[in-house]
């Protein structure tokens, strides 16, 4: 299959038509399996990627003071039903630049298919970057999911990452955040997903708030369904003056679904403060009985109070 | 008879403090029920109650709105399912007087519309909207009539009360 025909068929599963995919201002890089199968850039942006035998390895930065105007839109994808896909990346967003990213990430098909990340990530002083992962998962489960992202966000520098797993099963996620946080940064990071069946989800989000000012706020919100299990390890630390912090956990377990949340707040500076809440329950019972009383089946009303929990937070398309 | 089943025969109610529903748009909150889901719609039902339509359609019905905010996109969630029966728990709590009066207007529109509307309340104003009054204390039923009858015990504060069950009916009297 030629790389044009690799493309069309990822974008048909990610929903976007491949007749008119993105116009020339939008940036795009594609990637199926270990191989980049469509690259277009923008000024500012620069790519150096390789092919390995198992994935990827990239540098992607944007040059100092850049401004790019449009999403970058990065699609990872396995289209067959097993395979391996093992992305090292190393993000450098430059000093004063502002860029943000869609990825979409998808295996439609996946029985046994490995989407591994290892991630290197820098904003530099005064830049503002934005993360959004969309995964596009099948119905058997059959992904395991691993993204390791190592993240540094000096001093006056924004990072907001959104990751998204709404459609299909989300079969096994080990996801695991580090972020240092230096002065005046503002770093805001959000989980959504929904899982089910015998689907298993660990969440690791760590941020050092090390700087004076420096903010920080961990948002995740799960909904479970099934068996599905998941444990979610939200943590903040404030060595900074006047850091801020905030860790909002909350998780809707239906059936025989089991979910622990371990929010941890450490603050070593008196003028810092950093708060915590964390949910964890069935549907709520108002919520329920107010959608009843309009003719919601019980079924329905629990989708709509799901749909809520897991909408977007911030302003992607 | 379950609750999603009352409601299918036209049978609903609005809580006293309504739900919060945490990144759940005012637009499909209000359609949930509704019998016409268009965003005209919806928009027609918010103006209705007083509120910007196209400013709170894509709104979430959480924390960021009012407590009297919520309570009119509550009733424009009852309004949307065109009921028979209405059970409100006091319509008026947490509203201020100029969204109080759109909250009327539509407590009119379904009285014209043939609908049974019981208000729960504490209050004389709201007790001036309905046609019939029963007086209930401490779980009992202790007065039923006119208005303007029950409407005495308001006048002369029967609360507190040192007769539970028991008014002292010549208080009471104007």
């Amino acid at each position: 299959m030629s790389g044009k025909d690799i493309v069309a068929e990822l974008m048909q599963s990610i929903g976007v038509d491949p007749a008119h995919p993105f116009g020339d201002d939008v940036a795009r890089i594609e990637v199926h399996e270990n191989r980049i199968v469509g690259v277009h850039l923008v000024p500012g942006l620069q790519v150096d990627a390789n092919e390995t035998d198992t994935g990827i390895d990239a540098a992607i930065t944007v040059a100092d003071g850049a401004r790019i105007e449009r999403p970058v839109h990065i699609c990872f994808g396995v289209l067959p039903e097993n395979g391996i896909q093992h992305i090292n990346l190393n993000m450098r967003i430059r000093q004063d630049s502002r860029a943000s990213f869609l990825a979409h990430c998808t295996f439609p098909n996946a029985k046994d298919v490995q989407h591994l990340m290892n991630a290197v990530i820098e904003v530099g002083p005064g830049a503002h970057y934005a993360y959004f992962e969309r995964h596009v998962h099948g119905k058997y489960g059959g992904v395991n999911v691993v993204p390791v992202a190592k993240v540094v966000v000096h001093e006056g520098a924004e990072f907001t990452t959104e990751f998204e797993l709404i459609k299909g099963r989300a079969g096994r996620i080990d996801f695991s955040y580090d972020t240092e946080c230096r002065a005046r940064s503002v770093v805001e990071m959000t989980a959504r997903i929904n899982g089910r069946e015998t689907d298993s989800i660990v969440l690791r989000e760590k941020a050092t708030l090390i700087g004076e000012d420096a903010r920080a706020a961990l948002v995740t919100h799960i909904a479970l369904r099934d068996q599905a299990r998941a444990e979610i390890y939200n943590e903040i630390t404030a060595t900074g003056d006047r850091a801020r912090g905030h860790v909002d956990c909350k998780e809707i377990v239906i059936g025989e679904a089991v979910a622990k949340a371990v929010p941890s707040v450490e603050v070593r500076n008196p003028t810092a403060h950093v708060t915590h809440e964390a949910a964890i329950g069935s549907v709520d019972s108002k919520q329920l009985q107010t959608l009843l009383s309009r003719g919601l089946n019980e079924d329905e009303a629990t989708d709509l109070i799901v749909e809520g929990l897991l909408s977007k937070k911030t302003r992607w398309s | 008879m379950p609750v999603d089943e009352r409601a299918k025969r036209g049978i609903t109610l609005a809580w006293q403090e309504p739900a919060r529903f945490e990144g759940l748009s005012v637009h499909k909150f209000v359609a949930a029920g509704a019998k016409d889901k268009s965003r005209t719609r919806v928009v027609a039902l918010l103006e209705m109650l007083g509120l910007e339509g196209a400013r709170y359609i894509g709104r979430s019905v959480d924390k960021t709105l009012s407590g009297g905010e919520r309570k009119r996109i509550e009733l424009a969630s009852i309004l949307a399912m065109e009921p028979r029966l209405v059970l409100m728990d006091e319509p008026d709590s947490g509203i201020d007087v100029e969204a109080l009066q759109h909250i009327f207007e539509a407590l009119r529109g379904l009285k014209q519309k043939g609908v049974t509307v019981i208000l729960i309340t504490h209050s004389l104003a709201v007790l001036e909207q309905a046609d019939h009054a029963f007086l209930i204390c401490n779980g009992s039923l202790l007065d039923k009539g006119s208005v303007e009858k029950i409407g005495m015990y308001f006048t002369n504060k029967c609360i507190p009360c040192s007769h539970r069950n028991k008014p002292n009916l010549e208080e009471s009297k104007i």
